[in-house]
């Protein structure tokens, strides 16, 4: 029993994470119907930019909000890149995206590195006893900040003027234009935030799993497994389907198999593709283009 | 006789520049990259049936080609069954395996059905990894020496032969089928699902044909790639490899006969030019993949019909 609590803390984790990663890829999907399969780059240059910032010299936290702009950077050049090519071929926009990824790992070895590094946690090494298991600080931190950023979007979606005007371009984007919605204000700032939200999640994990120029990878294709299984175009299903990914990720990891762990979330995706295509929490039907 | 057989011009092109080409090379490496443009463009042509014909995205034929050929390897190297008929054997098995796939996944649509076909993909990609007893894991597995009824493929030359010779063939095939009914049945369906099934074409059972044929070219061309390489390993069934093929096809140009085989020969060489940049490799191909997509978002190929179009319109 000490065990399962064990790899349920672990797996609510790094949950979170995934939570976070998927967060982003609905942003941006709501707001533009794109699949921004970049999105686990941004993870880790956010991750990547702390690190050597922090190796720089400068203290946690204005590395930490430095690798956030940086990042956000990033989104706000792949939307101006996609406002240009003003191609509306859904496969030339993924490859668009699939080239800026290759292309932001590309940068990554060259302003950066190829190594694995790490970082200290920012609030210590110490940890909680729980249930007979430890729950680190760190774990914590995750879990207290995707909290906070779900329910602040919730409450920048709901209750600011900006926010809604995001909210009503994902509805109907010609009915927000002739609102007077700056439509493409809206979509930069969606790509913005997306990017900010990703390198979050990617400062959050690097103490506890280590970044190097390929971690998107991995990252990205989970964050969008969490984000179909909760129901594309949802926010909260998003942390749903990160939370069960995650969680169920680390029982297997655990009980069955750690070297089939990474095929939990395809598993996962394609059960859910073919048996719920609506996701746990999503009212899109899976035939929407 | 040649337009009923459809020997057409661009045929006849093709097959003169895959005669000459080899007089200009210098030495084995040469071959060795013409030989994968080779077989990296009979992927691109099934895939290209596929996703610009059909309307199917795949992002999961890297995977379908990695597995099949090692099928075939691990047939022919671990049981001492001939390789051709190690490659029957690939070929019967993935056709059963794609079709049996190909019923729910292509009920999806758009981005669901890249994310479906990209899940299978990955996850062939960690079996292959991790059942390191049958495939020698992420090390990979040597393969014996690529021999049909006793003759055996040993110099490049005889692959270019082999290559040039099936490549040409399938794009002979492939043109026929295109302009064929079934071709005709094919665009409607990448016009339209809806329209397509209202005058009575069984779309479900269509799209699942031109999934399983493409994956039986992307066996073919997977285990072909693996006899010629001496070697087999679970990269050629990555994520990375999957997704090399996909920007083939739409940087040539989708729903285009020799936009599929220009991509790959491009993306088999661009990483080949790029290696004299080192550390730069990653960003420049990614930075081109860009460029072209803003650019030409409808592919190299199309440049080229524009091109030729222009030049047929000023002699008139």
């Amino acid at each position: 029993m000490i065990e399962f609590f064990g790899f349920l803390l672990s797996g609510v984790t790094v949950g979170f994470v995934y939570a976070l990663v998927g967060i982003g890829f609905t942003v941006i999907y709501n707001s533009s119907g794109i699949i921004n399969f970049s999105q686990g780059e941004f993870v880790m240059a956010g991750g990547m930019s702390t690190v050597f910032l922090l190796k720089a010299g400068l203290p946690l936290g204005v590395s930490f909000i430095l690798a956030i702009l940086i990042t956000s950077m990033i989104g706000i050049v792949l939307y101006k890149l996609i406002a240009f090519s003003k191609n509306s071929s859904q496969i030339s926009l993924i490859i668009l995206t699939l080239g800026f990824a290759i292309f932001l790992r590309g940068l990554a070895e060259v302003v950066f590195d190829k190594e694995l590094h790490t970082m200290p946690s920012f609030v210590g090494d110490g940890a909680f006893d729980m249930f007979g298991t430890v729950l680190t600080y760190q774990s914590i931190l995750i879990m207290i900040v995707s909290i906070v950023i779900v329910v602040a979007l919730y409450l920048f979606f709901k209750k600011t003027k900006t926010g809604q005007a995001m909210m009503a371009a994902s509805i109907n984007v010609d009915a927000a234009k002739l609102m007077g919605i700056n439509i493409k204000k809206i979509l930069m700032i969606n790509f913005a935030l997306s990017a900010a939200i990703a390198s979050i999640g990617g400062v959050l994990l690097t103490p506890i799993t280590s970044t190097n120029y390929e971690v998107g990878i991995m990252l990205g294709l989970k964050g969008f497994a969490a984000a179909i299984i909760g129901g594309l175009g949802s926010p909260f299903g998003a942390v749903a389907g990160g939370l069960v990914l995650g969680i169920l990720e680390s029982l297997i990891a655990g009980y069955v198999s750690s070297e089939y762990k990474d095929a939990v979330a395809f598993v996962a995706l394609l059960a859910i593709l073919f048996f719920m295509p609506g996701g746990i929490f999503g009212n899109t039907k899976a035939q929407r283009v | 006789m040649f337009k009923r057989y459809n020997i057409n011009r661009d045929i006849l092109t093709l097959s003169a520049i895959l005669i000459i080409v080899p007089f200009f090379f210098q030495n084995d490496f040469y071959y060795e990259i013409a030989i994968v443009s080779l077989l990296n463009s009979l992927i691109c042509i099934g895939l290209n049936m596929l996703m610009g014909y059909a309307g199917q995205v795949s992002l999961g034929h890297g995977a379908f080609a990695g597995l099949g050929g090692y099928i075939a390897v691990i047939l022919s190297s671990n049981y001492g069954i001939t390789p051709i008929f190690g490659i029957f054997i690939a070929v019967v098995t993935m056709s059963i395996f794609a079709f049996i796939v190909s019923k729910p996944i292509l009920r999806l649509k758009g981005h669901y059905l890249a994310m479906a076909t990209l899940g299978v993909g990955i996850i062939i990609s960690i079996v292959l990894n991790v059942e390191d007893e049958l495939t020698g894991g992420s090390d990979g597995m040597s393969v014996d020496s690529f021999t049909v009824f006793g003759y055996e493929f040993s110099s490049s030359l005889q692959w270019y032969v082999l290559c040039a010779i099936l490549l040409v063939f399938t794009i002979w095939m492939f043109t026929n089928l295109i302009n064929s009914p079934f071709g005709r049945v094919l665009r409607s369906i990448e016009g339209s699902e809806k329209a397509a099934n209202s005058v009575g074409i069984n779309v479900s059972h269509y799209k699942s044909i031109v999934f399983v044929l493409s994956v039986v070219i992307a066996t073919i061309a997977g285990s072909l790639y693996a006899f010629f390489s001496g070697f087999i390993s679970p990269s050629e069934a990555s994520f990375s490899h999957s997704i090399e093929l996909v920007v083939m096809v739409v940087l040539g140009g989708l729903g285009r006969i020799y936009g599929a085989v220009i991509g790959a020969v491009i993306l088999t060489i661009l990483p080949q030019l790029l290696t004299s940049f080192e550390d730069y490799q990653t960003l420049i191909y990614g930075a081109i993949i860009i460029f072209v997509m803003i650019f030409m978002p409808k592919g190299i190929a199309s440049v080229y019909e524009d091109v030729r179009g222009r030049l047929f319109a000023s002699n008139k």
